[in-house]
């Protein structure tokens, strides 16, 4: 549809492509489906404001160029990725660490690995062939522009499989950090399938070694849950303030699955995060809420596409953005309902909070509905925090600051409040306890 | 649900013979040639006798519209147009100047017998007055412009309106009537260059109406234009200015009917209007263009950019449309609200039956301070027609205090339609209150049966919700049309769950 001239920085990516093609994991068919992947991509080209889904987060803009493959991280990268992970370690938790684009087994915990939990990088299961995980990595919809360069550059990421059965009492923690130097490229894809009947959490962080800077993370996420089986999500971008983060995760639900997702970005100079969930079996259950509290000239894109595909099941989606100085939040969610999914209830709330008079939200709330019976609805409110309140509480004593604080803890609490483990949601509440630290 | 089922098939049989004005009107007419081309504009210029300037405007959007691709965004899907294959101008053949009812082509004055109108509005509608003594509704004038295919046959109470300072007129007319205020106001709301079907119409518009308000005059009546495309292989391309001069208030009408064919035609107007210091427009619109038949075959295409600009402060435009016919519906009345404190106002009902295809809704665009804006629509799916709602409010960022409530519902009526909800919120000012609130439903079965329970039937259950579903639009419709637009919504629904 868009015939686009080819820029300078278009044709250095394709000559990178071309050079890291033979160094990339998988041969034969996987190296069939990055080239089909590459050429999808270079089609488009990167995504602009003229492309419906991409009207807010104008990446010609804001990204220009896709920076090059980074190295493989040597002793110091490592080094300072492992005191970044330190500084965010969660407790109790399996960490599985993705150092710029690459698995780094020596920061991980492969230890006592609990029955039907199965680990391997994503590097190993591709160049030891095996053909029906690799289908698997590969079967995403190429469409999606940083979809596809996500297939055709990813270098890494992690192959978690969970068999029948398996309640995890340990949440799995995939940590991304960049801990290269140079500004460069990390492509990373991983992996999760929930047998029937299993119960996992998974924790993803976002962050940087000391001295990274203006990088770029494009990462890639696909999970299956199984039948009756559950995963609790929760996610937190903590990039570095001028890094770039292009992420998607594809998510399908089997008959009475439940998900439960939350992610939370105050980090990154530009961040997208694409989310689709699909109800592929009747009787599942979707909670999907989110928070940006963003400042500075941040920009925080979440789009969600929730897909529901098959009768009777359940969704909710609450997200809250807090945007100050000159910041800009988007938030497009778009829920469908197939012609057969009857008895389908839906329902997604966003709420933005404007603190500054420079800062931009824009929300796209859709309904895309083809079943009659079914109960479905959408909001979607703006507006700045409310005066009677700050005068309330300042006329008690407490500085504008404290009681803004106050008050915007409130208003991002109901997203934070859905995410189920305790000990996750503190963590959750400590990285929105820090940004509003920082602001005061 | 084998009640569902029976719904489909009674409105997609209520679908085919429905439509009540489907009929062909036997005149003969004055065509240009088939095709566009500059020539044509140059046809359509001089068939109107403009001046250089207005041929010039013309000629300029037309290549201007050489230039531009046709909008893929909306979420309908048609064949490709031939803009080759169609006539853009099309005028019944004039017999003699007129100068009372009696001599206006009597096809024409049956034309409007047969749209329903009943005789005496018809001689309202040609002018002449009803008898004294007669009911007071008789009494109630309304002024009329009667656009037939690409030109207006007549238009009623011209000297009474001009008492009141009030022009009202075809916009071909006024072109050379009044050409400082066509060439002060004409694209400046819908550049020239807006979007594809709006510079197309640009080119090529044939008639329409022009409606000046001086200052402080409220228009002492309603004015009404009646489109009708009559003619075969047509498109329809009208123009409608409406300027509302500081303090002045007025109230306009539009409604649109044609018959019933298997090719499908053409219908690309512009709306402008332009609100000066506290001044009001409001503007209604009954649209039941033929939909098509019961195979999705024939239908109007109905691509129209419809915008009103509150220039000036206190101001305030409000459309309210009942959207019944069309095959494609494209259209987005928008309310650009520069002047401070000035206020837009939407209003819609959207029904779709058999294959139609809706993408309709409004922007409301704040620039000025203190600005607000209600949005109320209602969309109804049945058949297996896909009912759509665009909207968009934003907020600029010198729009300090801006408001905006916005409740669009959707109610679904079988399993093989489509409703959809794509608003988008923009605020880049942090005193912006904006609200959003959208639901899709069907009708609730305890709602039916509490009804049926006190003895109502069926068919009287449906219609008293999907009445009460859609009255807040209702109830901004002018008392004739709402009569009007109630009689269009008991056709479309009758029957429907059954």
């Amino acid at each position: 549809m868009n015939v686009v001239a080819k820029t300078e920085t278009g044709r250095a990516l394709g000559d990178a492509f071309a050079v890291a093609r033979d160094r990339l994991p998988g041969k034969g068919k996987i190296a069939d489906q990055r080239r089909q992947a590459f050429e999808a991509y270079e089609r488009s080209g990167l995504p602009h404001r003229r492309i419906e889904d991409w009207k807010y987060t104008d990446l010609r803009a804001l990204m220009r160029e896709v920076l090059p493959l980074a190295p493989a991280p040597d002793a110091a990268a490592l080094g300072r990725a492992a005191a970044a992970v330190k500084l965010r370690a969660i407790d109790g938790v399996r960490r599985l660490v993705l150092v710029d684009g690459a698995f780094a087994p020596d920061l991980s915990d492969l230890g006592n690995l609990e029955k039907g939990l199965g680990i391997r990088p994503l590097r190993e299961v591709l160049d030891a062939g095996d053909g029906a995980l690799s289908a698997r990595a590969f079967a995403t919809d190429i469409s999606n522009p940083m979809v596809a360069l996500n297939g055709a550059m990813a270098t890494d990421g992690v192959v978690i499989e969970i068999a029948d059965g398996t309640v995890l009492a340990q949440p799995l923690h995939i940590v991304h950090v960049a801990s290269g130097t140079a500004p460069a490229s990390m492509f990373t894809r991983s992996l999760l399938r929930l047998g029937r009947d299993t119960n996992v959490t998974l924790v993803e962080s976002y962050l940087a070694g000391e001295g990274a800077k203006a990088y770029q993370a494009h990462d890639g996420l696909i999970v299956a849950i199984g039948d009756n089986a559950r995963l609790d999500h929760v996610r937190l971008v903590e990039d570095a303030i001028d890094a770039f983060n292009i992420s998607s995760a594809t998510i399908s639900l089997g008959a009475h699955a439940h998900l439960n997702t939350f992610g939370l970005t105050s980090g990154g100079h530009v961040s997208r995060y694409q989310l689709t969930v699909t109800c592929a079996g009747e009787g599942s259950k979707v909670e999907t809420n989110g928070v940006n509290l963003i400042n500075g000239t941040q920009h925080a894109d979440t789009t969600l596409f929730m897909d529901h595909a098959v009768p009777h099941c359940a969704s909710r989606e609450i997200f809250r953005a807090v945007v100050d100085d000159r910041a800009h939040s988007v938030f497009q969610g778009r829920i469908i309902v197939r012609p057969d999914a009857q008895k389908t209830d839906a329902k997604m709330m966003t709420r933005a909070l404007l603190l500054s008079d420079d800062a931009e939200a824009d929300n796209k709330p859709e309904l895309e509905i083809f079943a009659d019976d079914v109960t479905c609805g959408h909001g979607a409110t703006t507006g700045a925090l409310d005066e009677s309140l700050l005068f309330y509480m300042r006329a008690r004593g407490l500085p504008e600051k404290e009681a803004q604080a106050l008050l915007i803890q409130a208003f991002v609490g109901e997203a934070i409040e859905s995410i189920a483990s305790d000990a996750l949601r503190e963590v959750a509440i400590a990285t929105a306890q820090r940004w509003l630290e920082a602001r005061a | 649900m084998p009640a569902v089922q029976e719904t489909v098939e009674r409105v997609r049989r209520i679908d085919v013979d429905q439509y009540r004005y489907g009929f062909e009107t036997q005149i003969e007419s004055d065509k240009a040639p088939k095709g566009l081309s500059e020539d044509t504009v140059r046809f359509i210029s001089a068939k109107k006798n403009e001046p250089a300037w207005m041929l010039e405007w013309r000629l300029e959007a037309y290549r201007r519209w050489l230039t531009m691709t046709e909008p893929t965004w909306a979420r309908v899907d048609y064949p490709k147009i031939d803009y080759q294959d169609i006539y853009y101008y099309a005028a019944p053949k004039p017999k003699k100047t007129l100068s009372s009812i009696d001599e206006i082509d009597p096809e024409i004055l049956k034309t409007y017998e047969k749209l329903g109108i009943p005789l005496r509005e018809v001689a309202i509608l040609e002018g002449v007055e009803p008898p004294p003594g007669g009911p007071p509704s008789a009494n109630r004038k309304i002024a009329v412009d009667a656009v037939f295919d690409s030109v207006s046959v007549a238009t009623t109470f011209q000297k009474e309106l001009k008492a009141a300072g009030v022009i009202f007129m075809p916009i071909s007319e006024a072109i050379r009537e009044h050409p400082e205020l066509v060439q002060k106001y004409l694209g400046t709301v819908v550049p020239t260059s807006d979007n594809y079907f709006a510079t197309l119409n640009s080119a090529v518009f044939s008639d329409g109406s022009f409606v000046y308000v001086p200052p402080g005059v409220r228009c002492p009546m309603e004015l009404s234009t009646y489109f009708r495309i009559n003619e075969r292989n047509t498109g329809q391309f009208e123009r409608t200015l409406i300027i509302a001069d500081k303090g002045s208030y007025v109230s306009y009408l539009e409604g649109c009917t044609a018959p019933q064919r298997d090719e499908n035609q053409l219908h690309a107007a512009v709306v402008e209007l332009v609100t000066l210091d506290d001044a009001e427009i409001k503007y209604s619109t009954v649209q039941n263009w033929y939909p098509g038949n019961s195979e999705g075959k024939g239908g109007i295409y109905n691509f129209v950019t419809k915008r009103g600009d509150c220039r000036g402060k206190n101001s305030k435009i409000s459309w309210t449309q009942v959207e019944t016919g069309s095959a494609i519906t494209w259209k987005y009345p928008s309310c650009i609200l520069r002047g401070d404190n000035s206020s837009g106002e939407f209003y819609s009902i959207a029904i779709s039956n058999g294959f139609q295809q809706v993408d309709s809704g409004t922007k409301m665009i704040h620039l000025g301070k203190n600005t607000s804006s209600r949005i109320i629509s209602k969309g109804i799916a049945a058949g297996k027609s896909q009912n759509t709602y665009r909207g968009l409010v934003s907020a600029h960022r010198k729009a300090t205090g801006a408001r905006n409530y916005t409740a669009c519902d959707s109610l679904l009526i079988g399993d093989k339609c489509g409703a959809h909800t794509v608003p988008y919120v923009e605020a880049k000012n942090s005193s912006a209150t904006f609200e959003h609130e959208a639901t899709t439903s069907k009708i609730s079965e305890d709602v039916l049966f509490y009804c049926i329970q006190r003895g109502l039937s069926q068919e009287e259950a449906v219609g008293l919700v999907v009445n009460g579903f859609v009255k807040d639009v209702l109830q901004q419709l002018p008392m004739e049309f709402a009569v009007e637009a109630q009689k269009l919504i008991s056709i479309s629904l009758e029957g429907s769950v059954g």
